[in-house]
């Protein structure tokens, strides 16, 4: 259990040096350049290799100033990036043209190792976007920068309801586990594992009541379907010089090879 | 002043048919302290949910000098603070301070005075410091104490709280009875913790079944261990009353 509760706190825990520049950003800034960089990556056509170095650059240099541990960011990235690389090892396989080379049973074609590369490379740097950018701003400040940036109230709320209440359904989770661990259970055959499907069942109940109760507490102080509006944010020249440093390099170069690619 | 709480013949059934109220009487005066016991399912959490809206049953029922209705839904809500017994469903926000503002900006409060009122309702529970807190870095005991001033910080006319002390151990329990005890104001409190009705209220009532089975004096009721055990209720093994509320008169 505590190692599952640690985890999910892993996860949105703040890491490197909090009062670094990048830190220290309007949460706006840092959402906007790493969305851009990420969109600069995700649209490049296969084997730019220049453009995906341009933006590896700019997110080796957001981690430096912000004194993020290349540890840490392999520790968080890890469990999406293995999930992505484990699918697109097949590619290599399944996907005919180039050279082909012989890897005992088993033939490799060139293209497809573009392919792998390509998509190993768009995935990390989105991923590691992702993580830069949670491992620099607070959950709170980052809700403040999505709604300042007039994203739906709504889906404002959502996330943080869903950042909130982690925490509490990843608690019950371990205590419905601890139970059952409590009265042997142990898990030997798929057929065992019918108990964690009741768990899940059950999960999902606790789940809906609990938000039926927070919805009756909203509602019992005045909440009329809007949120109030969140505190204003105060952007500074760091905050413009930020973006367009991070985006200096790979935008030219990602224009050079055409947008119609 | 008037009565803060005025209900007549308040019945009220669950959506399956099985009645929760069943004609409550209840005259609640300003500035005091009840203590509502009973045992569970007696209908004392389906009594409080009346008390803004949430519920409504057939018989009449005034709070804080509205009636209770549909169209004063806002109103009433502005007026009664309900305290629910878990504190994860009361704290919805990523951080405390947000929290604790999110009543008063619904009441049309601008920032800066509802950053006023969440800092002095945080006072009031001694959490000054939580302001940039999440709600699951707080122990229980605490957690209690800032839902308790979600409510405060809209001031409300009459607190209602559901099982405060339910969850606690000793300490946390002593640090909310002393937030309690503190606060000035009509109060209602449900619960089974009856040495914490005897040190916070003079008045208690017992329900059971949906009905009011004894009003009086705290000290009264609870010294009437044949009333106590007849609605399920008793107090702690070797608790000395008399001791408790010789306390309470000298204080």
């Amino acid at each position: 259990m505590g190692s599952l509760s640690g985890h999910s706190a892993a996860l949105n825990r703040v890491a490197g040096n909090l009062d670094s520049p990048i830190h220290r950003l309007d949460p706006r800034a840092k959402l906007l350049g790493l969305l851009g960089l990420v969109v600069v990556a995700v649209s490049t056509p296969l084997g730019a290799w220049p453009v995906f170095v341009a933006c590896a650059l700019a997110l080796a240099a957001v981690a430096a100033l912000a004194a993020v541990s290349p540890a840490q960011l392999w520790s968080r990235s890890r469990l999406v990036l293995a999930l992505v690389l484990a699918v697109a090892l097949v590619v290599p396989l399944t996907r005919t043209g180039g050279a082909a080379h012989q890897l005992g049973p088993l033939t490799v074609h060139g293209d497809g190792l573009t392919v792998l590369a390509t998509v190993a490379a768009k995935s990390a740097i989105g991923v590691v976007a992702a993580v830069l950018l949670a491992a620099t701003t607070p959950f709170p400040s980052l809700l403040q920068g999505l709604a300042a940036l007039r994203v739906p109230r709504v889906l404002v709320l959502i996330a943080a309801l869903m950042y909130r209440y982690a925490f509490v359904v990843v608690d019950e989770v371990g205590r419905m586990r601890t139970a059952l661990a409590a009265r042997a259970y142990r898990p030997r055959n798929p057929l065992q594992a019918a108990a964690l499907g009741k768990l899940a069942a059950g999960l999902f109940l606790r789940a809906h009541a609990r938000a039926e109760r927070v919805h009756v507490a909203m509602l019992a102080r005045g909440y009329d379907g809007t949120m109030p509006a969140p505190a204003p944010l105060s952007p500074g020249p760091a905050d413009a010089i930020f973006v367009v440093a991070l985006l200096a390099a790979a935008v030219p170069l990602r224009v050079a090879l055409g947008l119609g690619q | 002043m008037s009565c803060t709480i005025h209900a007549r013949g308040l019945e009220y059934r669950y959506p399956d048919g099985q009645p929760a109220l069943r004609g409550i009487d209840l005259e609640v005066r300003h500035g005091e302290r009840v203590a509502v016991l009973g045992p569970n399912g007696a209908g004392k959490t389906t009594l409080m949910l009346h008390l803004n809206g949430t519920l409504r049953g057939a018989g009449s029922l005034e709070v804080a000098g509205v009636e209770v209705g549909p169209k004063t839904l806002p109103e009433l809500r502005a007026r009664v603070g309900l305290v629910f017994q878990d504190p994860d469903d009361q704290l919805f926000m990523p951080t405390v301070g947000e929290d604790v503002t999110f009543g008063p900006r619904n009441l049309g409060l601008d920032r800066e005075r509802a950053a006023d009122r969440a800092a002095e309702a945080l006072r009031a529970v001694r959490m000054s410091g939580a302001m940039d807190r999440a709600p699951h870095q707080l122990s229980m005991g605490e957690r209690r104490r800032v839902a308790i001033a979600t409510v405060l910080a809209m001031e409300p006319r009459l607190l209602v709280l559901d099982e405060p002390s339910a969850n606690l151990d000793p300490r946390a329990r002593r640090e909310l009875l002393a937030v309690l005890d503190s606060l000035a104001g009509t109060m209602l409190v449900t619960t089974h913790d009856l040495p914490l009705a005897a040190q916070l209220c003079e008045r208690a009532v017992i329900l059971d079944g949906g009905r009011i089975a004894a009003d009086g004096p705290c000290g009264d009721l609870l010294g009437d261990p044949e009333l106590l055990a007849a609605h399920d209720l008793e107090l702690p093994a070797g608790f000395d009353l008399a001791e408790l509320l010789g306390a309470q008169v000298s204080r």
